[in-house]
């Protein structure tokens, strides 16, 4: 009995939190819930048509999807996967960044050349900003002064003033921009193209391009590399890109910007996001229809996880 | 003027674009025109084929769009004139462009009037061929002022003999017309057959006699026509219809004597582009082109569209205004354009035809993209599609 009771406050010293990952399933019109401690999947709920980008607010409260063809975004309650309301978000919204303090919501409106911001509290569109053709990629600095846009199309890289809304640099980037993300520190800003085959490091402060990643994986035609989501653990020491029909992760040196490694996972991987631990870190690989589950500090792919139709992004909730 | 000149721009790839647009007055104008010689020919086997007016002129239209878009934050501002013309006219209209100092021009023509024009043009204006298909003209006509955004005959018949062989059909019964068009069409399948192991083990012309073809009755006539014609065929997989002249392969499917596929110029058809592509990230692409022209996309405007954006893409990437600047680096090793195929598009030096993927389309959708992934390369897999360096007839004057 004594030895029971010391396993169990062992446990609840060191709390495993278990937190619910949502993944859209683009062609499947739904959000599939896995749970990160077990691996396993919980629910698969409607969430309107042709879901894309998903995120969720910082207290974990209001869990956001583009819904693209209904031309708005969707918000649920993270819990039930009940809709709460919904947020104007002008036409086909594909991806969006939250500011780091939960309001507002930058969203890209492909087909419409725009980049709207909403209030997530008052629902209100407080700007729209014209950007170039099919705006995608949605980045925000660490201290949410700028916003960053990537336009597909044009091939550059926005920099948006976050309180005037004016854009105050573009950085010409190789072809089919589609993600951008800081480092936490905000020294570095990394823009992957997705035809272009590489990804740009950014230096902020200059708005210069200071170092172009490139990628090589022996039996892999080089047309099948093509970088899209990219995420940088906490203390920037490495950063993990997604190539799509290459069906790599692959694992960088945040520091020196060198490939270290290529994981293999399931089919056209795009999106990626740790668990709050950066204890694992899941793609969603849009031709196989699961996620892959990628342990950060072995670098190794742990296990697939069938979710729905043509699963697009994922988001994971905060602790 | 015409030299092929590597042009040191490795500087601009890692300059800052200045920030948002300033005046009006500062942008630099960037002009071109597109160019449509219509055939006065007969009308197509099927009233869905029947040619809309803005026919080229919408892809255009999209291309101008997308090329001033990103053109606000280069301060660059693009124009496309448009023209629809017959062959008789067709090489004033040039001139007459050409002397309103318009130096680069979209032809949607057969190819006999476009190797016209590409001569006329000489070192005054590049010509982008946005249609015509013929081999010969990347070949023993080919000319140094052309780029070939259009995909050739042999890089059609090279893409549908991958997916036949992937298939494992690799005896083949052509029929071809009776059309030079047609003759050359059937040659380009000939060379597939060879240069990817597939046995054409029947050959038969169906001749265009004219006729009644569209007459309330033709079905009726069709239903009787076409078995007789395709009978006592030798063993066949598959059969391969080459009709440039769109005279008869429309008929063949499902009237056939043998049951047996029918692909080429109907049935499955290799394509530059289809209305149902939705991958790597065409859904968009083909959002925007059907909010502009409220009508579903066709080959020669997703083919006047690439062209007028590889001029536009030059223009981003060398920053310059300047046609001579862009034509130079449009014939570059550097140059690359992204064209909703899945890869980068690039251009061939010997011939200057766009290397591109080949849809190889149904009625509806697009049923596989070549390359094939088991048909290897030593340079670009995209090579393996059409007249490859060794192999090609294409030797360019320099233009005076």
């Amino acid at each position: 009995m004594k030895h029971l009771l010391t396993l169990t406050l062992c446990l609840a010293a060191a709390p495993a939190l278990a937190n619910r990952v949502f993944v859209s399933n683009e062609k499947g019109n739904d959000v599939t819930v896995l749970d990160s401690e077990t691996l396993e999947v919980i629910g698969t709920y409607p969430v309107g048509n042709r879901p894309r980008g998903i995120t969720i607010s910082p207290d974990g409260s209001e869990l956001y999807v583009c819904a693209s063809d209904d031309n708005l975004v969707r918000v649920f309650d993270p819990e039930t996967m009940e809709e709460m309301h919904t947020l104007p978000s002008g036409p086909d919204p594909e991806l969006f960044v939250l500011h780091p303090s939960g309001n507002p919501l930058y969203v890209a409106n492909e087909d419409d050349n725009l980049v709207t911001v909403v209030d997530t509290k008052t629902h209100e569109v407080l700007a729209e900003i014209p950007v170039g053709v099919e705006p995608e990629g949605m980045g925000v600095s660490p201290d949410g002064q700028v916003v960053i846009n990537t336009s597909e199309t044009t091939n550059m890289a926005h920099f948006i003033d976050s309180d005037s809304f004016e854009i105050v640099a573009n950085v010409l980037v190789d072809s089919r921009p589609r993600f951008a993300e800081y480092n936490h520190d905000g020294s570095k800003l990394y823009v992957s193209s997705e035809i272009g085959g590489t990804v740009s490091v950014i230096d902020p402060s200059t708005q210069q391009i200071a170092h172009k990643i490139e990628f090589e994986i022996p039996g892999v035609l080089p047309e099948a590399i093509q970088p899209v989501g990219v995420r940088v653990t906490n203390d920037g020491k490495k950063v993990f890109v997604a190539l799509g029909p290459a069906n790599r992760v692959a694992v960088i040196d945040g520091e020196t910007d060198e490939v270290r490694d290529y994981l293999l996972v399931g089919q056209r991987v795009w999106q990626m996001a740790f668990t709050p631990d950066e204890r694992y870190l899941f793609t969603t690989n849009g031709n196989s229809n699961d996620v892959s589950v990628i342990d950060v500090a072995e670098e190794e792919v742990v296990k697939s996880i069938p979710v729905g139709q043509q699963p697009w992004g994922v988001v994971v909730a905060p602790d | 003027m015409f030299k092929r000149i590597i042009v040191l721009l490795a500087g601009v790839w890692l300059c800052a674009v200045p920030a948002a647009a300033q005046q009006q007055s500062e942008m630099a104008v960037i002009r071109a025109a597109v160019l449509r010689v219509d055939d006065p020919g007969l009308p197509p086997i099927s009233r869905l084929d029947l040619p809309p007016e803005d026919l080229a002129f919408a892809g255009a239209r999209l291309a101008i769009e997308d090329n001033d878009t990103t053109g606000r934050f280069m301060n660059q501002d693009f124009e496309a004139e448009e023209i629809a013309t017959d062959p008789g006219s067709a090489g004033a209209e040039l001139d007459r462009l050409i002397e309103d100092g318009i130096q680069f021009v979209v032809v949607l023509a057969d190819d006999a009037t476009t190797l016209a024009l590409a001569d006329r043009a000489g070192d005054r204006a590049m010509i982008l061929n946005a249609m015509a298909r013929g081999d010969n003209l990347r070949g023993t006509d080919c000319r140094f002022n052309t780029i070939h955004v259009a995909p050739s005959n042999a890089m059609l018949a090279d893409a549908l003999a991958q997916f036949l062989m992937w298939k494992n059909w690799p005896r083949w019964f052509l029929i071809e017309g009776s059309h030079p068009a047609d003759t050359a069409l059937a040659d380009a399948y000939r060379r597939a057959a060879t240069k990817f192991g597939a046995r054409i083990v029947e050959d038969r012309i169906y001749e265009d006699t004219g006729g009644a073809r569209r007459t309330d009755s033709g079905h009726v006539q069709v239903q009787k026509q076409m078995p007789v014609f395709t009978q006592r065929a030798e063993d066949h997989d598959v059969v391969v219809a080459a009709d440039e002249a769109d005279v008869f392969a429309s008929y063949l499917p499902y009237q056939v004597w043998d049951p047996r596929p029918v692909t080429g110029s109907a049935g499955l058809v290799p394509r530059s582009w289809h209305p149902a592509m939705e991958a790597w990230g065409a859904s968009q692409f083909q959002n925007r082109f059907e909010e502009l022209a409220n009508r579903p996309i066709r080959e020669p405007d997703y083919q006047t569209w690439l062209a007028l954006r590889m001029i536009g893409e030059a223009a981003t990437r060398t920053q310059s205004a300047d046609p001579q600047t862009l034509r130079e680096f449009m014939l570059s090793e550097q140059f690359e354009v992204a064209g909703f195929k899945g890869q980068k598009l690039t251009l061939r030096d010997w011939d200057h035809q766009v290397r591109q993927p080949i849809l190889l389309t149904t009625g509806k959708l697009t049923a596989s993209v070549s390359p094939q992934e088991q048909f290897l390369h030593q340079t670009s897999q995209l090579d393996t599609l059409g007249i490859d360096r060794p192999e090609t007839e294409c030797k360019f004057r320099e233009a005076t």
